[in-house]
């Protein structure tokens, strides 16, 4: 028990310190936390007076709880036995509060100043991750909706049905499929355009530097949804201006002829204009960040590789783009697990369309706008939805574990 | 000619056609929903033409047929407390793992890290019981606490890196001066990444004008929407879209983000390229 320790050292106020928030956790947990995790266990009996759903929460917040505790646990054991080391060491332990008082305050800062970032991070990011883990092996969808109707666990069903039951499956490896595509395309695609752009623009005889950089990027500094609806609008099939205006234009052309393309309709075309919008929002960002480096190259190291025979694409290959790499890979990554994550391009450019490849997935959906049809459809499977999600996250955590392992940028903050 | 002049030539007329040609892909879509906020009558597509007739017509009618200013104050507030929650938490934390070796340091260093590769806002179901049980629906504290503890992870790392590049012998000589940690912070430190800070301010303010997602599922009533859950509506049904005033609409949201985005540009590229760098 903690505090035992530090008063067998005789360390009393570290002692009553920990002694007192013993006592706080043994009275919470015996007034409210065992109930709270019996309901999370039966999640309710009977319907009305019960509320599965909020079951389900408190449970969670009294396993955060008890989570937080079993830290101090942990930390006061070390912190007596370490202690006692250096009692036996010759050295004398604070004993006085002041002391304490004023070591906590000098010691204790970073935690002091760290506190509230964990403690939002637990409100959005820990406790939802946590409930989601859990409602994926619930029955929680349309015909159970508490607190009419209770909640029950179901195991490992839901990720059953989405890989054994056919349909399920079919639709799952397609949007997975196409998630995969989309991820590695158009991320490819808006780093090359913005590292091209950069390159091009960077050459010492361009004019105008700063009025391109301004115009380059504006699609980054207009927020995105924006330009997503507007998008969505000009290529329209019939009226859009893609199709009436730009199309006629590049028809000027001599030997150029293009109709009118189903930029709405057609799975194939959609997903090419969902392509180059990204192209167009994502590269921006590149563009600066690389500009920004390659004003950093030392020029005298192009200039004797240019000295001594390379060419411009050698001089790009062996210098200018490890030099790129070496600053911006993380950042690399990042642009890659947005993009799987990419909701607002899919969604409201066709709204994951045109048609359906069912279980309310659209031809053009990636996985999160598939979720988030499947939550808000006319008859949700919320428990489905947070199992693709857990899905997902197992995905895009594992994948980016992998690399920034080979990265090796974990290993040199550790 | 020699050749080597000819290539460059060739070289140099390609450069421009190509920077050319991409300034007009980006301006010509940005343009066609500008002009449209000012054409009259009712738009049935955006194009790029020329009218004679310039109104503000569409203003006029997004103020008083639908609740566009109050989606527009909503989503200020949401904004500015974000903002202001957001980089006091994110300097406070990014200054700790900065300058100090505490227990836990590089576990939560590391747990920063993958947490902001999780599509959080997509656990709506989760956050949506959440609401339910604390009274969150249709409250603005709900979703800004949602997005600036989302937004903690990927912007802690970014402040920390940037923590990293101010020599630590400043802190050292404040402290052997007698300040306390707090004002050593705050007076000494706090002052030199202010680019950073910059753009920190810049991204949580953006936050709640581009998120759709989470906004759409936990703001249920009309007058509660923010900014961008309100457009999308206007545009949502082909059969009962207002173009014009979606545009209009559009313009007025745009317009403050793009003006602060390029006054805070400078700041941008140092803070970027100090915090990437030190990977």
């Amino acid at each position: 028990m903690p505090g035992l320790g530090h008063a067998y050292l005789r360390v009393w106020p570290k002692a009553i310190g920990l002694g007192l928030a013993t006592v706080v956790f043994v009275v919470q947990f015996t007034v409210w936390g065992a109930g709270a995790l019996a309901d999370l266990v039966t999640l309710g009996d009977v319907p009305m007076q019960h509320n599965s759903l909020f079951m389900l929460i408190t449970g969670v917040l009294q396993l955060v709880i008890c989570a937080v505790f079993a830290i101090v646990v942990v930390a006061s054991v070390r912190d007596a036995v370490h202690t006692a080391r250096r009692i036996r060491a010759g050295w004398l332990p604070e004993r006085g509060w002041a002391t304490t008082w004023r070591s906590l305050g000098h010691r204790g800062f970073p935690w002091l100043v760290v506190a509230p970032a964990y403690l939002l991070m637990v409100f959005a990011v820990v406790f939802p991750v946590v409930v989601t883990v859990f409602l994926a092996f619930t029955n929680y969808d349309f015909r159970h909706i508490p607190p009419a109707r209770l909640l029950d666990w179901v195991g490992w069903e839901n990720f059953g049905q989405i890989f054994l039951l056919t349909s399920y499956r079919s639709t799952f490896l397609q949007v997975f499929g196409w998630t995969v595509t989309w991820t590695a395309v158009a991320t490819t695609l808006q780093i090359a355009l913005g590292v091209f752009t950069a390159v091009v623009a960077n050459q010492p005889f361009v004019r105008g530097k700063r009025g391109f950089g301004v115009v380059f990027l504006l699609p980054w500094a207009v927020p995105a949804f924006i330009t997503i609806m507007s998008f969505s609008n000009m290529f329209n099939d019939s009226a859009g201006a893609i199709n009436t205006q730009v199309l006629p234009l590049f028809n000027l052309l001599p030997g150029v002829e293009i109709g009118a393309l189903p930029w709405k309709t057609d799975p194939l075309w959609t997903k090419v204009a969902l392509l180059g919008i990204q192209g167009w929002l994502g590269f921006p960002y590149v563009f600066m960040l690389v500009t920004s480096i390659l004003q950093s190259i030392p020029t005298d190291v192009l200039e004797a590789a240019r000295i001594d025979g390379a060419g411009g694409w050698q001089r790009f290959r062996h210098i200018t783009w490890p030099w790129i790499l070496l600053v911006s890979a993380p950042v690399f990554i990042t642009q890659y697990t947005g993009n799987f994550n990419n909701f607002s391009t899919i969604y409201l450019f066709n709204g994951g369309g045109p048609g359906s490849i069912g279980n309310g997935a659209g031809s053009t959906d990636i996985l999160i706008s598939w979720v988030y049809k499947i939550t808000t459809g006319g008859s949700p499977q919320y428990s489905v939805a947070a199992a693709i999600l857990l899905l997902i996250s197992t995905v895009v955590v594992g994948v980016s574990i992998l690399i920034f392992r080979r990265a090796q940028s974990l290993q040199m903050e550790a | 000619m020699s050749r080597s002049a000819a290539r460059t030539l060739v070289l140099q007329v390609f450069s421009y056609l190509f920077l050319i040609g991409l300034a007009v892909a980006i301006l010509y879509p940005l343009s066609i929903t500008v002009i449209s906020a000012f054409k009259p009558g009712n738009l049935i597509a955006f194009r790029l033409e020329w009218s004679d007739q310039w109104t503000l017509a569409n203003f006029a009618r997004l103020f008083a047929e639908t609740p566009y200013l109050l989606w527009y104050r909503n989503t200020l507030v949401i904004a500015l407390a974000t903002m202001a929650l957001q980089v006091t938490v994110v300097s406070l934390a990014g200054y700790a793992f900065s300058r100090f070796r505490f227990a836990g340091r590089s576990q939560a260093l590391k747990f920063f890290l993958l947490a902001q590769m999780i599509p959080t806002t997509a656990a709506f179901a989760a956050f949506y019981v959440m609401a339910l049980l604390v009274h969150g629906l249709d409250q603005y504290w709900f979703l800004t606490l949602a997005y600036v503890g989302g937004g903690i992870p990927m912007n802690t790392w970014l402040m920390k890196g940037y923590f990293d590049t101010v020599p630590v012998s400043l802190d050292e000589a404040a402290l052997l001066d007698g300040a306390s940690r707090l004002r050593t912070f705050w007076q000494i430190v706090l002052p030199l990444v202010r680019p950073m800070l910059a753009i920190q301010a810049l991204w949580a303010f953006m936050t709640p004008f581009g998120e759709y997602m989470l906004a759409r599922f936990l703001l249920r009533s009309p007058g509660a929407l923010t900014i961008a859950v309100g457009l999308q509506s206007f545009v949502a049904d082909p059969r009962t879209q207002k173009l014009a005033l979606f545009a209009a609409g559009a313009i007025l949201a745009a317009l403050p983000i793009v003006v602060m985005f390029f006054f805070l540009q400078k700041g941008f590229v140092r803070g970027l390229t100090a915090g990437a760098s030190r990977e």
